[in-house]
């Protein structure tokens, strides 16, 4: 392709990344303000506050929210008539080493079993990209997540006997965040994935995570058991940030598929408070809009 | 009234505090996470550039950019999770003779009798906060151990009224995070029943 055409969706793609280390989604910023304003507890109310100001202070200099701008990882999906399939790869990786450079962003990945840091979070297999495909679409649905350390540390899958059902589910749920959920920076965004074996429930529950808050499974059951979890969680009040307060989470998100009947695979993937996920279409002329952060675009 | 605690911080400063209490730091402050405390407690090299007797650490690791004259400033600089230092803050309190531990969350059982013992306390700053903590770094005066990479390195700032710090462990052998996870485990039971 045309090199300059391909520098400007690079800084397409870097301002995306950028914007979305600096400032928070529409729908998380809005959660957690609902949360703060129904907040009873003193102290818990000096720690929503904090947030908000950091929030603010973030917007109006430009910086980076919090330290730990994560893992980049990137989910593409796009269509098979989208005119530079070639390029995606390149690109990604290009707009990750420049944002992480110029933003800047926490340089954090480190080679594998070693401490060698790389000093531009690239290196095999980061940043994480994953791809579908849409077969005949002309779009490329870009959506990228910052996975920080303290709120990947919940993170876990388990395959649970069919007959513990959704008592089992919840149990898991519960003692995981009961164990892990105070350092992982609450009020927390939690993905579940329900599948057949460890790997696809896990990825199912990052699924989750993607979803905005406020949207629903599909399915009667699992969107009523959505309702249920954050309902549970909220009871035990571990946030804000493991103080105490009168909730837990911003959000609960299920994405269920359908599974082998002998197994109940249950993963789970946490968001901190300051949940950093952006999301953008670019058109087959790369033209492009963000969806994710429309209201902190106006400011 | 704020209740500001200044370095060298002597034991008189933190006696009374009480688990829950909110305080602020002005003086100096020292990011060490992982790699520094492995280095102190492990290699037994203390840094050089800053004395930690009577001073304060931070569990932290900053983002660290240069302004258009090419000097460092913190551009974002929240605790990250003390948990994972627990295995070696104890040495690290006793060896480095340190009075304030700052970080996201809780400690444990070793480094709450290491406060009792060697009268140092354990604060928590509000997670995710970094750019409210970096706008209370008033000079970023020296980095050493750079061989670990930004997040890791020991970052000495100079900071003012930095917080709010919520003392989590006292010198008495309280731990407000312990005792929050006795009440969310009594809901916890209750809740699965």
């Amino acid at each position: 392709m045309d090199e300059a055409k391909k520098q400007q969706w690079i800084k397409t793609v870097q301002d995306f990344t950028a914007m979305t280390g600096i400032y928070l989604p529409d729908d998380v910023e809005a959660q957690l303000h609902h949360l703060a304003e129904v907040e009873k507890i003193e102290n818990a109310k000096t720690m929503y506050n904090c947030m908000l100001e950091d929030i603010s202070l973030a917007k109006k200099l430009h910086r980076p929210l919090c330290q730990d701008t994560g893992v980049l990882q990137y989910f593409v999906e796009v269509g098979t008539k989208f005119p530079y399939l070639d390029e995606i790869e390149d690109v990604i990786v290009t707009a990750a080493r420049k944002a992480t450079l110029e933003t800047p962003l926490r340089p954090n990945v480190v080679e594998p079993l070693a401490e060698h840091n790389t000093g531009d979070n690239t290196g095999y297999g980061a940043p994480y990209i994953e791809y579908e495909l849409v077969p005949g679409g002309t779009d490329l649905r870009l959506r990228m997540y910052m996975a920080g350390g303290g709120c990947s540390l919940p993170g876990r899958s388990k395959v649970l006997m069919p007959l513990e059902g959704v008592e089992g589910i919840k149990k898991f749920v519960y003692q995981t965040i009961l164990d892990w959920g105070a350092n992982a920076c609450p009020p927390l965004c939690l993905g579940i994935g329900l599948g057949t074996c460890a790997a696809t429930s896990a990825m199912l529950s990052k699924k989750a995570l993607l979803r905005p808050i406020g949207t629903h499974s599909k399915y009667e059951k699992v969107a009523k058991l959505e309702d249920e979890i954050r309902d549970g969680l909220n009871s035990l009040g571990i946030a804000p940030l493991g103080f105490g307060g009168s909730n837990t989470v911003l959000s609960v998100n299920i994405e269920a598929a359908a599974h082998h009947p002998a197994t109940l695979g249950v993963g789970i993937t946490t968001g901190c408070w300051a949940t950093r996920r952006g999301e953008m279409i670019i058109h087959e002329d790369l033209s492009f809009e963000i969806l994710s952060h429309k209201k902190s675009l106006e400011v | 009234m704020k209740k500001v605690l200044t370095t060298p911080i002597s034991y008189d400063q933190i006696k009374d505090l009480k688990i829950g209490d909110t305080v602020y730091l002005t003086g100096y402050l020292s990011t060490c996470r992982d790699s520094g405390h492995r280095r102190v407690v492990q290699e037994g090299i203390l840094p050089t550039k800053v004395d930690l007797k009577e001073g304060a650490i931070f569990h932290a690791g900053p983002i660290v950019g240069k302004d258009e004259n090419g000097k460092q400033y913190m551009v974002s600089v929240g605790p990250t999770t003390s948990r994972r230092m627990e295995s070696a803050e104890a040495d690290f309190i006793e060896k480095t003779g340190v009075r304030l531990v700052i970080g996201k969350g809780g400690m444990m059982e070793k480094t709450t009798e290491a406060c009792k013992k060697f009268g140092a306390i354990h604060c928590a700053f509000p997670g995710g906060c970094a750019v409210v903590a970096a706008q209370e770094v008033e000079e970023l005066v020296d980095v050493e151990w750079m061989d670990f990479g930004m997040p890791e390195a020991l970052w000495i700032m100079k900071v003012k009224e930095f917080g709010p710090l919520i003392v989590s462990i006292d010198t008495q052998g309280n731990n407000l995070f312990e005792n929050n996870k006795k009440i969310f485990k009594e809901r916890f039971d209750n809740l699965i029943k």
